[in-house]
């Protein structure tokens, strides 16, 4: 895969406060790249600095081949950004301001298509003011894709938003990158990074923890799954000696077995050999949220 | 450019939504003209206001009020809101380049001063019998350079006052002291020393001259030309270096 972002030791300081510490990454081309870590944990301050909208203290970034701070007016020709804390004109209309953004760059995909695309042709009159949290979230995207962008930088997209329209806004990332639009994307949310992302970074307190899938995240830090089932049989001690159990516990009638692997597999075989069939055998998938709790020993709230 | 008259047109529909503005741009000058107009529009006298008729003195007066208005309160604020609400830092993340932003202040500057100088002018014409300029491509020359130096005035109090709050406040006031200073207001005839030496820092001074002169017959008065043009290069190389998005 083609390297699109390369950062290197990034530091980034706001007077006494060390906003990031020391932070690298790099991001290919069409993967959907997610940073995840608490507020102000330097996650937007790296993103923004990768725009060319802030001046990095030290480090060396690369975007599209580019340095965000020589280089800043070429970059944001061909990067898309959907900001935190910005807005439009409360006046302006939705097709004012995607005809004058469609304007900024030459051979932009005409309007009126995007416009189409996010669902945004109904409110096509309406006013910044007048339009809901998910319709100005659509139609920054919307704006953030005028210029046929090769990557879309989007800062905490679904904040503020209700679970329907966060799920909609889930789509459309997908469709962003389903279109060869490399996405990096900054949330606080577990369920969106472990969801979206290809590859997922967990800022904390300006360092970047841990870098993986969210699959390879859970594999690393959270490694053990556990099988859990119901039944009246006193003695279990046998389980113990199951391959890839580690820890069986019991309250009541509730069993939780602690493994690795193919735990459930085995756990279910040797259940069904003893006679024992319990209806409710599941498997408890361990989180990001376990994940995030062995890497920085905080939840991602505190 | 044609991002430069998208800009352009998209904020004159903006102005034209915004009731309040609107009012204090337009009607601002008017109320002045009739008010003062009430009070001096029957005062003769020599040795006042150049020997001219009052209301013609004042009626290039009050066009300059308008582009001070604009100036001095509309776009400073305009500029602060628009950093408030993040409309700025959604500009800078895109392609645009700061000079469009400033350049369409500019022609919206223009075209409004244009519509609230004629409504003036013709609203003194009908009402209080001003007569026609004396050289009127001279006031319409003299026009342009005024509001170009304080639409750089306004671009360069909008890049430094941080709030809306801020933008209102010190815009008021220096709207308010250069219309009492700068011929606008009192008779320079009647004005003590000290305070004619004061008007005469006010850019708006200048541009009253620059008008009001070729207005009365005066001719181009090319002290008072350099020195807005002045005040628009500094301003606007200010405006470049100092302008905070955020």
């Amino acid at each position: 895969m083609k390297k699109i972002i390369e950062v290197e030791h990034l530091r980034k300081v706001y007077g006494h406060t060390v906003a990031v510490e020391d932070i690298s990454f790099h991001v290919a081309e069409g993967e959907i790249f997610g940073l995840l870590g608490p507020n102000g944990a330097g996650k937007t301050t790296t993103v923004e600095c990768l725009q060319g909208l802030r001046r990095p203290d030290a480090g060396r970034l690369h975007v599209l081949g580019l340095d965000p701070q020589s280089d800043g007016r070429e970059l944001r020709r061909q990067i898309g950004s959907q900001l935190q804390d910005s807005a439009l004109p409360d006046r302006m209309r939705v097709w004012e301001a995607l005809d004058l953004f469609s304007s900024f760059t030459p051979n932009s995909p005409d309007w009126r298509e995007i416009m189409e695309q996010w669902g945004l042709t109904e409110k096509r009159k309406s006013s910044f003011s007048r339009l809901s949290g998910g319709q100005r979230q659509r139609l920054f995207v919307a704006l953030a894709l005028m210029n046929n962008p090769r990557v879309v930088f989007l800062d905490e997209m679904t904040s503020g938003l209700d679970p329907a329209a966060r799920r909609t806004a889930w789509d459309l990332i997908r469709a962003i990158r389903d279109r060869g639009t490399t996405v990096v994307m900054v949330t606080h949310f577990m369920d969106e990074a472990e969801r979206l992302c290809d590859r997922l970074g967990i800022v904390d307190d300006g360092r970047l923890t841990a870098l993986d899938t969210p699959q390879g995240l859970i594999a690393t830090y959270a490694g053990q799954v556990r099988v859990v089932f119901s039944t009246d049989h006193a003695d279990l001690s046998w389980l113990q000696s199951v391959p890839n159990v580690l820890r069986v516990s019991r309250q009541g009638p509730r069993v939780q077995v602690e493994g690795t692997g193919p735990v459930l597999a085995r756990v279910a075989a040797a259940l069904v050999e003893r006679g024992v069939l319990p209806v409710d055998l599941h498997l408890e998938q361990p989180s990001l949220e376990d994940v995030f709790l062995s890497i920085t020993g905080h939840t991602i709230q505190e | 450019m044609r991002t430069l008259l998208k800009m352009t047109w998209i904020e004159l529909k903006l102005f034209v939504r915004e009731p309040v503005t609107m009012v204090f741009t337009f009607a601002l000058p008017l109320i002045f003209l009739f008010v003062l107009g009430g009070i001096f529009g029957t005062m003769h006298g020599e040795d006042l206001f150049r020997g001219a008729k009052p209301m013609v003195y004042y009626t290039p007066a009050y066009v300059g009020l308008v582009i001070a208005s604009i100036g001095l309160v509309g776009l400073p604020v305009h500029f602060a809101k628009y950093r408030e609400r993040g409309v700025l830092r959604r500009f800078r993340a895109s392609p645009l380049h700061l000079w469009c932003i400033f350049g369409a202040q500019v022609l919206v500057s223009l075209v409004i001063s244009s519509l609230g100088g004629i409504l003036l002018v013709a609203v003194s014409m009908i009402g209080f019998d001003v007569t026609f300029p004396e050289s009127p491509a001279l006031v319409i020359a003299a026009f342009l350079p005024s509001v170009i130096a304080f639409a750089a005035i306004g671009i360069l109090l909008g890049a430094l006052l941080p709030t809306t709050r801020a933008a209102q406040g010190l815009g008021l006031i220096l709207f308010i002291v250069m219309m009492m200073l700068s011929g606008s207001g009192p008779p320079p005839e009647v004005m003590s020393e000290a305070m004619e030496r004061t008007g005469q820092v006010m850019p708006l001074y200048y541009v009253t001259r620059l008008i009001q002169e070729p207005w009365l017959g005066y001719g181009w008065n090319w002290d008072a030309f350099m020195i807005l043009a002045g005040v628009t290069v500094v301003a606007s190389l200010a405006s470049l270096r100092l302008f905070r998005w955020e």
